[in-house]
């Protein structure tokens, strides 16, 4: 399918979100769309997709035919199939039921039929998904399988997807690519929207960057990065020097401990963690490292083995004892779990002090959020809501909630979703923390950013935790077998 | 700011006409004149003085019930057990009260005791439902409900059964406590400045402690965001009971003003639906403090109100809680319209 977006305007208020776009994406090729946060990549997809109406006079034409969306099922008809970031599906139906859904099928429908050609597209794109499971049991990368066989079979043949390549595994990233290069055969087009490189470098035919609303460019390959990354900030951004901090005592200890959740054990477990030092922790969404760091911060019990903070026995004991012990734990869901819809920062703020009598001074609690904006870089004030923020301010927040002093942060997925300035800004001020003493631990599925920031590398895989790897002594490729569960032999691994 | 509190204002004056306008058009098709029955409910609630302590009786405990629920709706709670709370207040009292009806202690302390007392049964019974909903797993609004039932067929079983009368057991309740029992009343009224001041003086506490303190933020953080709230570092279902004793406390209060304030004595019907009612009042002011007194106070005006229409215009009396039922409709409706209207606004 062919599309021709012709100067597509978007105002929300008096943010303009998207300035006169002009973009032609020839039919069966792969679109990258490149563009930090809030250059309006999303905006551009959801007015492709139905969810929001343009400005007037903006126009999109379809194999040549201008069109009127003013839903994503009124899209659907015209072919056009959105796969967001996180899938939306139904976990607690059955994946069959979620395939059935949007069909515009007769008021019973046909189970058997649906069953056959279910598992007919599932074969032909080489997708292992029982119909008659659950959806609450599928990774995210497998959701992502089941969203694209869905729009498969509701005849899309325009595929908008928007960082689909974050939380999923390598091997579920590999085998999405080769899903989405068998569509331009059958004369399908694919736009695909990401802030990282290596992905749109090694899937696009074509990228187009866009920032600030504006389409900046369109580049074809061979690809340059840096050329890439100018065109993206308007500047040239480099990671910054890798710096190892001075370690110190050991605050966190483990002793043969064992985890277990309804899908996982983790037997026998013996690390320790220094003053001062990042732990990155690597490996296949799903591998143990989010059970493991819940161990950590006490919340959930071991059922066997030893805890130990700073030499005192924390084992068995609750999240809240492991806080008032000076462990933080910053989960990834932010609006879900770190943040309270419908209270300002202020509040937040105010939470997180030890309070003092019983009534809230508001004077103070205003004067301590201006600050903590200002010196986190927060784009809100006081009275803002958090949800309102957006999602690289909600992960400053979280960070300026941090307490001090802290022994020891464990963060999920720190910078998931962000561009590089937020990110160099974030572990800019992580790498403060660990100069006062605090050690880190992290999960990141992004390989580069483990090797970048951590001292220490532990490997996750199906329960099974590597030793300790220096990170300036490994590399992506000994990562990526070990996450692959290859190469374990010569490591050997942390269990008694 | 401004703008949307002006407009939040507008659309509730249109939710009020909309209301009366449905109530109107259920009138006029019984053939009933409108302006007739409204003009009867408000001289019956405001056309005497007589009669406007009567509505300031029904006032005294919504007004409590409703101070209970916005604790526990900000701890994102929907306790329906409230009007159960109410019964237990009532029935602890009439115990305490019964308990020292041979002794030689002055009333003022035996009174005050009962009420106390009334306050204690009330916050146990909202524990039972906070209980249940925290180590039972049992939802809040299937536990209250069913706890309804218990404390009314409580009170039902104590008239007929160890508590009644002399003789015959009835339905009018138990024997009517002598009067110095009694929270002293005004002069030929049946209104208790007593009881007027103390939920006067509930509401203001309940407003600051919302407002203005970190139990009230805490309560508020858990509301909205139980998991959140918990990675804060606020202990959750600690704060979820705390808020079930308060809302409970203050229902067994409403319950205990009931009996030393206007009935002298256990009735089956002890709580006359103020639970509910102060759901309604609660949900209607959007869970803000503030609105609480103005609105508690039309509402039990509404209801004494309507006493009159059987008397003149032979009409059932229930006719206030039809429009109490879709003013809270309406309210509700018009606050979604209003924030879809508020969200087009900002778009151009």
């Amino acid at each position: 399918m062919n599309v021709e977006l012709k100067n597509i305007n978007k105002h929300f208020g008096k943010v303009h979100a998207n300035k006169n776009i002009n973009l032609t994406i020839p039919s069966g090729s792969i679109q990258g769309i490149l563009g930090e946060n809030g250059a309006g990549k999303s905006t551009l997809m959801k007015v492709l997709s139905g969810f929001i109406h343009a400005d007037s006079g903006s126009e999109i034409l379809l194999d040549g035919t201008p069109v009127k969306m003013n839903s994503p099922a009124n899209a659907i008809k015209y072919g056009i199939g959105m796969l967001h970031q996180d899938p939306l599906d139904f976990p607690p139906m059955k994946i069959l039921d979620n395939f059935l859904l949007g069909m515009p099928s007769s008021f019973f429908p046909n189970r058997k039929e649906a069953t056959q050609d279910f598992n007919l597209l599932a074969k032909e794109y080489g997708f292992s998904l029982d119909p008659e499971n659950y959806v609450d049991s599928l990774t995210v990368g497998e959701r992502q399988q089941l969203e694209i066989m869905r729009l498969l079979f509701l005849g899309v043949r325009l595929f908008i997807l928007d960082e689909p390549t974050t939380g999923i595994s390598t091997a579920q990233k590999e085998k999405l690519f080769t899903t989405l290069r068998k569509f331009p055969e059958q004369a399908m087009t694919v736009i695909f929207v990401s802030h990282k490189l290596e992905d749109v470098e090694s899937l696009c035919d074509h990228v187009a960057v866009l920032r600030a609303g504006e389409l900046v460019g369109e580049l074809t390959p061979p690809y340059q990065t840096k050329k890439i990354i100018e065109m993206m900030f308007g500047k040239e951004v480099t990671l910054g020097e890798r710096q190892s901090a001075s370690v110190g005592e050991v605050v966190l200890s483990l002793h043969n401990v064992s985890l277990e959740d309804a899908r996982l054990k983790i037997k026998n477990v013996n690390v320790e963690v220094r003053e001062g030092e990042v732990i990155g922790l690597a490996g296949m969404e799903g591998s143990g490292q989010n059970l493991f760091m819940r161990a950590c911060a006490g919340l959930v019990r071991p059922v066997g083995g030893k805890i130990q903070l700073k030499g005192q026995d924390l084992s068995g004991k609750t999240y809240h004892v492991f806080k008032k012990n000076g462990v933080s734990f910053l989960p990834a869901a932010r609006l879900e779990e770190a943040l309270v819809s419908g209270l300002t920062l202020t509040d937040h703020f105010v939470l997180a002090e030890e309070p003092r009598g019983i009534f809230i001074d508001r004077v103070a609690g205003g004067q301590l959020a201006e600050e903590r904006i200002k010196s986190f870089n927060i784009r809100g004030t006081p009275h803002t809501p958090v949800e309102s923020l957006s999602g690289g301010n909600q992960q400053r927040a979280e960070l300026a909630l941090l307490q001090n002093p802290l022994s020891l942060i464990l963060l999920e997925h720190p910078t998931r979703g962000l561009d590089i300035e937020s990110v160099i800004y974030i572990w800019g001020k992580l790498k403060e923390r660990c100069k006062q003493n605090a050690s880190i631990i992290f999960i990141s599925s992004d390989l580069e950013e483990i090797l970048q920031y951590s001292d220490r590398i532990l490997v996750f895989f199906s329960g099974k935790i590597s030793q300790p790897l220096e990170a300036s002594k490994t590399s992506v490729e000994e990562l990526g077998q070990l996450i692959g569960g290859k190469g374990w032999a010569e490591i050997g691994d942390t269990h008694a | 700011m401004l703008k949307s509190r002006f407009s939040g204002l507008i659309f509730q004056m249109i939710a009020l006409a909309l209301a009366f306008g449905v109530v109107s058009l259920i009138l006029i098709s019984i053939d009933a004149s409108p302006s007739q029955a409204f003009q009867n409910m408000f001289r019956g609630s405001f056309g005497e003085m007589r009669k406007f302590a009567e509505v300031l009786v029904a006032f005294v405990p919504l007004l409590l019930v409703t101070a209970g629920l916005l604790v526990t709706f900000s701890a994102g709670l929907w306790n329906i057990g409230v009007e159960g709370q109410v019964v237990l207040g009532a029935i602890a009292t009439t115990w305490v009260y019964r308990y020292f009806l041979e002794s030689d202690l002055p009333p003022a302390l035996i009174i005050t005791l009962a009420i106390l007392g009334g306050m204690i049964g009330g916050a146990i019974w909202a524990a039972f439902t906070g209980i249940l909903k925290v180590f039972g797993g049992v939802n809040e609004i299937f536990g209250g409900l069913g706890l309804n039932f218990v404390a009314t067929a409580l009170t039902i079983y104590l008239i007929f059964g160890p508590w009644k009368r002399p003789g015959v057991a009835s339905m009018s309740g138990t024997v009517p406590f002598p009067d110095e029992f009694s929270l002293p009343l005004l002069a030929n009224l049946r209104i208790s400045p007593w009881a007027l001041g103390i939920a006067l003086i509930v509401i203001i506490i309940v407003f600051f402690l919302l407002q203005g303190t970190y139990f009230g933020l805490k309560l508020k953080a858990v509301g909205k965001n139980f998991r959140a709230a918990y990675l804060l570092g606020i202990p959750t279902w600690q704060y979820s009971i705390y808020s079930f004793l308060i809302c409970g406390a203050l229902a067994g209060l409403a319950g205990a003003m009931q009996v030393a304030a206007v009935y002298h004595r256990l009735i089956p019907s002890i709580s006359s639906g103020y639970g509910y009612l102060g759901l309604m009042v609660a949900m209607l002011i959007n869970y803000q403090a503030i609105w609480a007194i103005p609105v508690a106070l039309f509402f039990a005006a509404l209801n004494i109100g309507s006493i009159q229409l059987p008397i003149v215009m032979k009409l059932d009396s229930s006719l206030s809680g039809v429009l109490q039922g879709t003013l809270v409709l309406f309210v509700l409706l018009m606050e979604g319209a209003r924030q879809k209207f508020m969200k087009r606004e900002q778009k151009t």
